[in-house]
């Protein structure tokens, strides 16, 4: 066995060494160095003065050099230009896991990847994730400086989790091939609509397609209690032939006329289909507004906390929240800019026309009873 | 002489004269079976021990306490119309690209100049065998969505005819047959053509020597023999068509209730939270599937090992 | 046994077959070629739709995009991992199997079998579940469940390669010149399994850098993942991705194939074994010189 042991040793060792080039990123700092023995990672506010003011944060955060984050596409509700304005400007390496990853991957990569270097600092997840990972003790409880500013309805009351930026359902169009403008969901029955229109995902998987049958459900005479309406919207759209059931409606299906109808995320409607397909026209639906807005956590076992906390403070600072507001999307500290006047104008103006109102979110029992609903529900009556 | 009965050549038990006691028996037994040591080691850790822990978390709630719930809610509602679904079109996607994958393999069997051919069928077979998912659908949207190639040569050739608005729609049950049949059809090709070389030339020239005509040679020479290899490849394509998810995941967004899928929403996706347990209690019964599968292709292999010898 | 009987067919001269059934069979072709071009417009049409969606351009931006190098890069690690993990597993099994426990061989097809039929959907999340913490987190995971999912096509391959030439007597003649096991496996059996196992890296290969579920569900953006992940950053890229890896792939093995079939028929054997699978362990897929 002599020589074969050496082949198979030699061919181990190999394996070795194309394997340590490992998947762990550069490991930035331990966890709770600091300007001076802070630990960092069992903050949960910031102080005007002292060992955990603004400024030692930065030093601190500066100190670990990295931050990890996860499920971030550059061209998602500006994404690319906020981490590269981040690390320009604080010299943090950003590690963006899984750019095109689910809120299930993130909680998912938190739970296992748990003591690597390489795991989740912050995350940026639906409602139900978010709700889920307080649940589960993922999340360290943190407020931000502006914490004030956001609706006592749009975060956790300890402080695990704070909603960041959203948008309404948005119906999307290409002018060149849709003759007849769609203002509505009603309008979408419309026969010329044949084989047009398209959801973004399925509403079992996806957040937004789920957001727009809920949306349907409000336009139809349900409620955030009854999604049922929205289901039997969309089984009659199919039915007549409307409603297009593949799962990849995006920027493709829209640009090769697959869905050149398209209902999605009025932000990234703007920010992903408008690129790429000349004209495109984005509408909020005039019988139904439906909003729903993502949520940021802070891992409760981030290698990297003070970058972490560093970062969230970008978020919700009027720079960060303007730069979600140049994608398209509407920061959950809007009404504020607006008010005090250090909005973006220009980016504000660029804004689909939003309904007037106050907004309002169902409630986690609702949600997770309306996806139930769904869940056994969407197959047997649209398919 | 690959099955035949050369014993395991040892020198060591040749050149002992006396008996074995029955220690050396299973000290030597040891040293014969250790040789796939490895290997067991390998197959229970990688795919017996995920097997195992699926098995366990079915039976647990989210909290960890054992529960029959997960179970009975993965055959009931939706679940259960995602298990018949995903059976019924497995059945389906196996039986139809069969046929056409034995004709397949088949034809350049016993093509004359069959050399480059066969190159290319069979190695066009094992890489296409692999090809699936998002890449899949979207090849089949650029072909036949209602801008597709061949949507569009059908409204040329038949004066504006426009398959869409006829009924057809790549988007259901029907439309995931048709591009799972993509990659089932050389899967078929890759396991069937070994059967066909089983069939000796000399069965056919016997045949026809005694005035068989092509009908009879099928009817009762080749057929019989063919026959379990048959269905066994088609358990084979059954089971691969039963695991697939990607495919019909991207074509189909949901409204067609398929159990992989939803295996995908509750341990991957946006909207559910929290119910992995469920998820796994769905892995278990497509395993207990697979195993009922299984067992049918292992009868059939026997049956039809005694005329391939 | 299929192995000697196919060569036997190559070798043997065959009878002439009375003058009406010759007739007969040169009409045949006519349903064959049929049947071919049907599977050929079924097969390359999509593939031609797919190239016009794509457009020239996007092959061009194929290489340079956004996080592609990064995510071929790791896929050609699996590739790597799993093939040299396959090989140094499965060629000293089969081969032991094949000489000394060929009673085994039945449960061995079964056992390699699995892999194929069991949704790998479920085998991720199992894995996920007991994986030890040291593997958990990294790629070298997917490595290991990569050589479970290959297992099949190396079995098959390696056996095969084994019937396709005369091992028994090959291994007795080693044994009785005094060459230990070692040396025989080394010097003696792996030198004549040369293409069945470039077959089955090939194949490993076209597995990993197909395979999509269980790196999507294991949280790692390798390539087939990147092509999902980026469709809908840039359809046509994404599409001529997967393209391009279809492609190479194919001509690959077409290669592997025909320098194979080539170097064997020097050797005196008249085909390359690329894979069997077969009811007891009979037949095997031949690509070569007809019999």
């Amino acid at each position: 066995m002599r020589k074969s042991k050496a082949i198979i040793a030699v061919l181990a060792a190999g394996t070795a060494v194309l394997a340590a080039g490992c998947g762990s990123s550069p490991s930035g700092g331990s966890s709770g160095s600091g300007a001076s023995s802070v630990d960092w990672s069992k903050v949960t506010s910031l102080t005007a003065t002292g060992k955990t003011d603004m400024a030692n944060l930065i030093k601190a955060a500066e100190k670990e050099g990295q931050l990890n984050v996860i499920t971030l596409p550059s061209n998602w509700a500006n994404y690319g230009t906020i981490m590269t304005d981040f690390s320009k400007l604080y010299h943090i390496h950003i590690s963006d896991a899984i750019p095109e990853g689910s809120s299930g991957q993130e909680i998912t990569a938190v739970q296992t990847e748990k003591g690597q270097s390489r795991a989740p600092d912050v995350v940026d997840v639906g409602t139900p994730f978010a709700v889920e990972g307080a649940t589960d003790g993922l999340w360290a409880p943190y407020e931000v400086q502006t914490w004030s500013n956001i609706p006592a309805n749009a975060k956790d009351a300890n402080g695990d989790w704070y909603a960041d930026y959203g948008g309404y359902v948005a119906i999307g169009y290409d002018p060149s091939k849709v003759k007849v403008a769609p203002t509505s969901f009603a309008s979408l029955t419309n026969p010329a609509y044949k084989n047009m229109i398209g959801l973004n995902n399925s509403p079992t998987t996806a957040g937004a397609a789920f957001a727009a049958v809920y949306a349907a459900a409000l336009a139809n005479g349900g409620s955030f209690s009854n999604i049922e309406p929205g289901i039997k919207y969309f089984a009659h759209l199919k039915a007549i032939g409307n409603f297009v059931p593949t799962a990849i409606g995006g920027p493709t299906t829209v640009q090769n006329g697959t869905t050149p109808i398209l209902i999605w995320w009025d932000y990234l409607l703007a920010s992903e289909v408008s690129p790429v397909v000349k004209g495109f026209k984005i509408v909020i639906p005039s019988d139904s507004s439906y909003a729903s807005y993502y949520d940021q956590a802070i891992s409760k076992t981030a290698p990297d906390p003070a970058a972490a906390r560093l970062w969230e403070e970008y978020l919700y600072s009027t720079q960060g929240q303007n730069l979600w507001l140049q994608g398209f999307a509407r920061p959950i500290e809007l009404s504020t800019l607006v008010s005090s006047g250090t909005v973006d104008k220009t980016a504000y103006d660029a804004l689909p026309p939003a309904p007037s109102g106050s907004l309002s979110f169902p409630t986690q029992q609702q949600q997770a009873a309306a996806e139930n609903v769904v869940t056994q529900n969407w197959a047997k009556e649209v398919g | 002489m690959a099955d035949s009965s050369i014993q395991a050549v040892a020198p060591e038990a040749a050149a002992s004269g006396a008996t074995p006691g029955p220690a050396t028996k299973i000290i030597r037994g040891a040293i014969r079976w250790s040789g796939v040591l490895p290997f067991a080691v390998y197959v229970a850790l990688g795919l017996a021990l995920p097997t195992i822990a699926i098995a366990i978390g079915a039976f647990k709630t989210n909290a960890g306490a054992a529960t029959l719930g997960n179970i009975d809610t993965a055959v009931h509602g939706t679940y259960l119309t995602g298990l018949r679904t995903s059976i019924e079109l497995s059945v389906v996607t196996a039986i139809v690209p069969g046929i056409f994958g034995l004709l397949i393999a088949y034809a350049i069997h016993t093509a004359k100049r069959g050399n480059v051919l066969r190159r290319v069928v069979i190695t066009a077979s094992g890489v296409f065998a692999n090809f699936g998912g998002v890449p899949l659908a979207l090849l089949f949207i650029a072909t036949l969505s209602t801008t597709g190639v061949v949507t569009g040569w059908i409204k040329d050739i038949f004066g504006g005819f426009n398959i869409w608005n006829h009924g057809f729609t790549l988007f259901n049950a029907f439309g995931v047959s048709f591009a799972y049949m993509y990659f089932q059809i050389p899967l078929m090709v890759l396991v069937i053509l070994p059967a066909l070389e089983g069939l000796r030339p000399a069965w056919r020239e016997a045949a026809e020597n005694m005035g068989a005509g092509t009908w009879q040679y099928w009817r009762y020479v080749a057929g019989p023999v063919l026959f379990p290899s048959f269905l066994g490849c088609l358990l084979l394509l059954f089971g691969s068509a039963f695991s697939a998810y990607a495919t019909a995941e991207a074509l189909t967004g949901g409204t067609v209730a398929l159990t992989p899928i939803q295996i995908g929403a509750l341990l991957n996706g946006n909207v559910l939270a929290g119910q992995e347990n469920l998820g796994y209690a769905l892995g278990l019964i497509m395993v207990v599937v697979i195993a009922i599968v299984m067992v049918g292709y292992t009868i059939l292999q026997r049956r039809a090992a005694r005329w391939l010898r | 046994m299929a192995a000697i009987a196919s060569t036997e067919q190559s070798g043997t001269s065959v009878p002439a077959p009375a003058a009406g059934a010759a007739a007969r069979r040169r009409s045949l072709p006519v349903w064959r070629w049929a049947i071919l071009l049907i599977a050929a417009a079924y097969f390359l049409i999509p593939l031609y739709a797919a190239l016009k969606f794509a457009g020239f351009k996007a092959f061009t931006q194929v290489v340079g995009y956004q996080d592609f190098g990064s995510a071929f890069a790791l896929s050609l690690r699996l590739a790597v991992i799993a093939t040299v993990l396959t090989l140094v597993l499965m060629v000293p099994t089969t081969v032991y199997v094949y000489l000394r426990l060929p009673r085994m061989r039945r449960v061995m097809e079964a056992i390699t079998i699995l892999p194929i039929v069991i949704p790998p959907i479920v085998l991720i999340i199992g894995v996920l579940k007991v994986a030890p913490g040291s593997l958990l987190g990294t790629p070298n995971l997917l490595g290991l469940e990569y050589v479970i999912l290959a297992m099949p096509f190396a079995y098959r391959s390696l056996d095969a390669g084994l019937r396709s030439f005369d091992v028994k007597t090959l291994v007795e003649a080693s044994n009785s010149l005094g060459a230990g096991w070692p040396t025989t496996l080394w010097r003696v059996v792996i030198p004549n399994l040369r293409t069945a196992m470039l077959s089955a890296t090939v194949l490993t290969v076209a597995l990993v850098l197909g395979e999509y579920t269980m790196a999507s569900l294991d949280n790692f953006q390798t390539f087939p993942v990147w092509i999902v992940n980026f469709e809908q950053n840039s359809g046509p890229v994404s599409v001529a991705a997967s393209l391009l890896a279809l492609f190479v792939t194919w001509i690959l093995l077409m290669l592997i194939v025909t320098v194979g079939s080539r170097s064997s028929r020097r050797r005196g054997f008249g085909q390359v074994t690329l894979f069997s699978v077969g009811a007891g362990g009979a037949g095997h897929t031949t690509v070569g010189e007809p019999e």
